[in-house]
């Protein structure tokens, strides 16, 4: 049987193959196109210039400044997202559903509202001052940026691990409790390095977010080389040097993509045994563990989500509440329009990818799924204007237009939506796909009739991360939306950057809430991907 | 069939695509005038929509960070929509202001000449002083700087907040290069430095510091302040001028210019004539705490903080003209090590 679906096989692999890299040679070709532009831009540069904004020991520090926040918000959102996990997949915890839609609720929180956040607690003036009447000192600096980023990435990893265990096969660890391990062998020598992929996948997404965010940093006060990028667009109004930063910064990014997928072709044994539908073995917390987990649980939602929507409403206490509701519903519908389409147009692009680097591997497939990320490791205000400069020149009738803007955070955030997807594939069984595919279907026909449904809580997965992101995005929406299309985050902005902090917090509230909802929803209907 | 499973798939997406293109429907007639405004929407939509009223003409706004439009500006050149960038801060018109048509000499005429281009490319709107804020608990009166050069002293140690990548910030510094000279700007930038001050991001972050008791005394905006003690009338931040005619008390303005490309020159120097008149002027000052650009008519906001008769009769004589080189200005900046 095995033998005769190859032989099927090889027949028809061909013309699907051919068919899933032209689409994925499409999408890698987009992704060039903001590369090709930030060349076309720093060539205008002279090279002095160049150098003396770069040969300075403050840029060597701001670099070292970058791999410090990168290795503790990897550290401490793996201390949250791996226990958040494994109580979910692994334990009779109590509430289990609603603990797994509370753990992805923190991505809806805009990074310099979580900033803001925790700043606002602090200080004479700040929340726990103004309520309860004692001083707290000022987050900032390393710490400050560390713990504002983990707060909101740290669902990027749980997702990841969470589709890991469930994913794991129970039976290996099972055989090496049976040899003798003990427990912590059991985790350190067997699950550890079968959650090795999915820890890889979350670190990456979360690693490239630091490397390129600037708001949160900003409000920490915690000088990275983001930091020279921005100065060089929002200070100097330069296009031309900060595209020599911004290419150093993707270089720092494509390296950090290239080690990850060196790392995870290393630890591709690990899935092997996946598949194979042992029953999962569930660790029964008992009454202590009930409330240890629940603790655990708790602190960790308190401080991620409880903590901004605390001082978001504080802030609508004391200002006058300027917003109308429907002024709010107005905006949300306008945010929709446009996360809707992009999380579906993501996942329509990441599918051909995730196929061909799960079924078809080869030099080009990897080439096509390593170009996916440029579109994340690109700071976003680089890639917009890349977008503008070649909608102008080539074609001006989709210039500041839904489309434009939609296709554009699709390319943006495309590696969110790849990783849930691809991770779905690699637990697909190809046994099945070998039977449709000899029962007479095309390739392309099995791929949508019996691959699509099966990963499908992956798909779904993949669609909430760009969702979520296109609701709270900024710059791109500032450079590429129709000219009086007021999304929810715009509306935000116009208001914090004049000072109006209390006018802004009902649209702050209003992208969580809303952003919560929809994932709420999403997951809710979901049985699959509820865990 | 290849493709036939991908039918369902195929018509869906139609329906999605036929949902973009329904909500992007944000009917722009040919009249209509294109407004980058990097001046936030509460402030300035309720007198643009005046604006419409009075005249019949709808402005279609893009709202975005006065940088961000600059930069994209530059990347449209003559393909831009915009017909009028609305900005911040000199500094910013500065950067896009040969890509602006000049105005018509009466719409210059209503500006004081310190106030607007020289070569008539842009007008300021409203103005804004620079001065110190401070907590009155923290500061005593006589413990105030009478100049700008003071700050540097040693008793501000430790106790300044400090916002080196504002606009207002960057061209204040440009006026001291050209005011005293390159060297005068860098030992005083330097002096700032050895002070350690607390770096913050904008203006508004350096009200807060203060507020929140983590620096003392700042080099900043005023307007900010009124909007303050509007939702909170105790709030703990207090301002002062320099002694009268010190550069510290620079007067400085957001403003407008109309793009050469812009097919409605027409209309928007009657949009920049609307925001010259006593309405638009009054408004700012009455609600949004800034100064008023033209003569006179306007009556000023009572309230806590410096007045506008107080920072017109403390501010030094400068032509905003003169602050022509960023760059430069910058290198100052980083050589001090501020940025």
């Amino acid at each position: 049987m095995t033998s005769l679906s190859l032989i099927m096989g090889r027949r028809r692999i061909p013309a699907a193959r051919i068919f899933f890299s032209a689409l994925g040679l499409l999408v890698g070709a987009l992704m060039l196109l903001p590369l090709y532009y930030l060349v076309l831009r720093a060539f205008e540069a002279d090279f002095e210039t160049v150098m003396r904004l770069l040969a300075r020991p403050r840029t060597a520090q701001m670099m070292l400044n970058t791999a410090a926040l990168t290795a503790g918000v990897l550290a401490f959102s793996t201390l949250i997202a791996l226990p958040l996990a494994w109580l979910v997949s692994r334990t009779d915890l109590v509430g289990k559903r609603l603990v797994n839609v509370l753990a992805v609720m923190p991505l809806a929180v805009p990074g310099y509202v979580m900033a803001y956040a925790l700043i606002g607690l602090a200080g004479n003036y700040g929340f726990l001052n103004q309520t309860l009447g004692f001083t707290l000192p000022r987050p900032q600096g390393w710490w400050g940026a560390t713990l504002a980023l983990t707060l909101y990435t740290f669902p990027y990893l749980y997702l990841n691990l969470r589709a890991a265990f469930s994913g794991l096969d129970q039976s290996i660890e099972e055989s090496a409790r049976a040899l003798g391990c003990t427990p912590r062998q059991v985790f350190t020598r067997v699950t550890l390095p079968h959650l090795m992929p999915a820890l890889l996948a979350g670190w990456l997404v979360i690693g490239l977010y630091v490397i390129g965010d600037f708001g949160a940093v900003a409000l920490m006060r915690y000088e990275v080389f983001s930091y020279v990028i921005y100065i060089q667009y929002s200070a100097a109004f330069d296009r031309v040097y900060a595209s020599w930063l911004a290419l150093i910064l993707i270089a720092i990014a494509l390296s950090v993509v290239w080690w990850e997928s060196r790392l995870r072709e290393g630890a591709h044994f690990a899935r092997t045994g996946s598949g194979s539908g042992v029953g999962s073995r569930i660790t029964r917390l008992g009454p202590f563990g009930q409330i240890a987990g629940w603790g655990f649980v708790g602190g960790v939602v308190v401080a991620s989500i409880g903590l901004p929507v605390a001082v978001l409403l504080f802030w609508m206490t004391r200002g006058p509440l300027a917003a109308s509701l429907p002024a709010v519903v107005e905006s949300f519908g306008q945010s929709l329009s446009v996360a809707v389409p992009s999380a579906m147009l993501a996942a329509v692009m990441a599918l051909p990818i995730a196929v061909l680097a799960v079924r078809y591997p080869s030099p080009l497939s990897t080439l096509i799924n390593r170009l996916a990320f440029i579109g994340y490791a690109v700071p976003s205000l680089a890639f917009a204007l890349a977008f503008v400069f070649f909608s102008l020149q080539g074609a001006r009738f989709l210039y500041q237009t839904h489309l434009l803007l939609v296709t554009v955070y699709a390319l943006a955030f495309l590696a969110l939506a790849l990783g849930p997807i691809r991770s779905a594939l690699y637990q697909a069984r190809p046994s099945v796909e070998e039977a449709a595919r000899a029962l007479g279907h095309g390739p392309v026909s099995t791929f949508a009739r019996v691959t699509l449904p099966t990963i499908r809580p992956g798909v779904i997965a993949g669609m909430v991360l760009v969702f979520v992101i296109a609701m709270k995005e900024l710059p791109i929406a500032f450079l590429l939306a129709p000219t009086g299309f007021r999304p929810l985050s715009i509306t935000m902005f116009s208001r914090t950057s004049e000072g109006m902090l209390l006018e802004a917090a009902p649209y702050a509230a209003a992208i969580i809430a809303f952003s919560a909802l929809f994932v709420g929803f999403v997951l809710r209907h979901d049985k699959k991907a509820g865990g | 069939m290849l493709f036939s499973g991908f039918r369902r798939g195929a018509r869906s997406l139609a329906a999605a695509s036929a949902l973009i293109v329904g909500a992007s429907a944000f009917p722009a007639s040919a009249d209509d005038l294109t407004l980058y405004s990097g001046r936030g929407e509460t402030l300035v939509a309720p007198i643009i929509e005046a604006f419409t009223r009075e005249t019949g003409i709808k402005v279609n706004v893009r709202y975005a960070g006065t940088a961000e439009l600059a930069i994209l500006l530059q990347e449209e050149g003559d393909a831009s929509p915009a017909d009028l960038y609305w900005a911040q801060d000199v500094t910013a018109l500065g950067a896009v202001a040969d890509m602006f048509m000049e105005l018509p000499q009466e719409t210059l005429d209503k500006v004081a000449s310190v106030y607007r281009d020289n070569d008539g490319r842009w007008v300021g709107i409203s103005g804004r002083s620079r001065l110190v804020i401070y907590s009155p608990e923290r500061v005593s009166e006589d413990e105030l700087p009478k100049t700008m050069a003071e700050l540097t002293d040693k008793r501000f140690s430790g106790r300044m907040a400090l916002a080196p990548t504002n606009g207002s910030f960057v061209a204040h510094v440009n006026a001291l290069r050209v005011a005293e000279g390159d060297e005068v700007a860098l030992e005083w930038l330097k002096g700032l430095a050895a002070n350690d001050p607390v770096i913050v991001r904008n203006n508004t972050a350096g009200y807060q510091a203060i507020a929140d008791g983590e620096a003392d005394i700042m080099l900043t905006n005023n307007y900010y302040l009124g909007r303050f003690l509007a939702n909170d009338p105790a709030y703990p931040v207090a301002q002062a001028t320099f002694a009268d005619g010190d550069l510290g008390n620079l007067m400085m303005t957001a403003g407008i210019g109309v793009l050469a490309s812009s097919h409605h020159s027409g209309e928007a120097a009657q949009f920049i004539n609307f925001l010259l008149g006593p309405i638009a002027q009054q408004y700012f000052t009455g609600n949004v705490y800034e100064f008023p650009v033209i003569g006179s008519g306007i009556v000023p906001v009572a309230g806590r903080g410096v007045t506008f008769d107080q920072a017109v009769a403390a501010a030094p004589e400068f032509d905003l003209n003169t602050l022509t080189d960023l760059e430069g200005t910058l290198d100052l900046i980083r050589e001090a090590g501020l940025i």
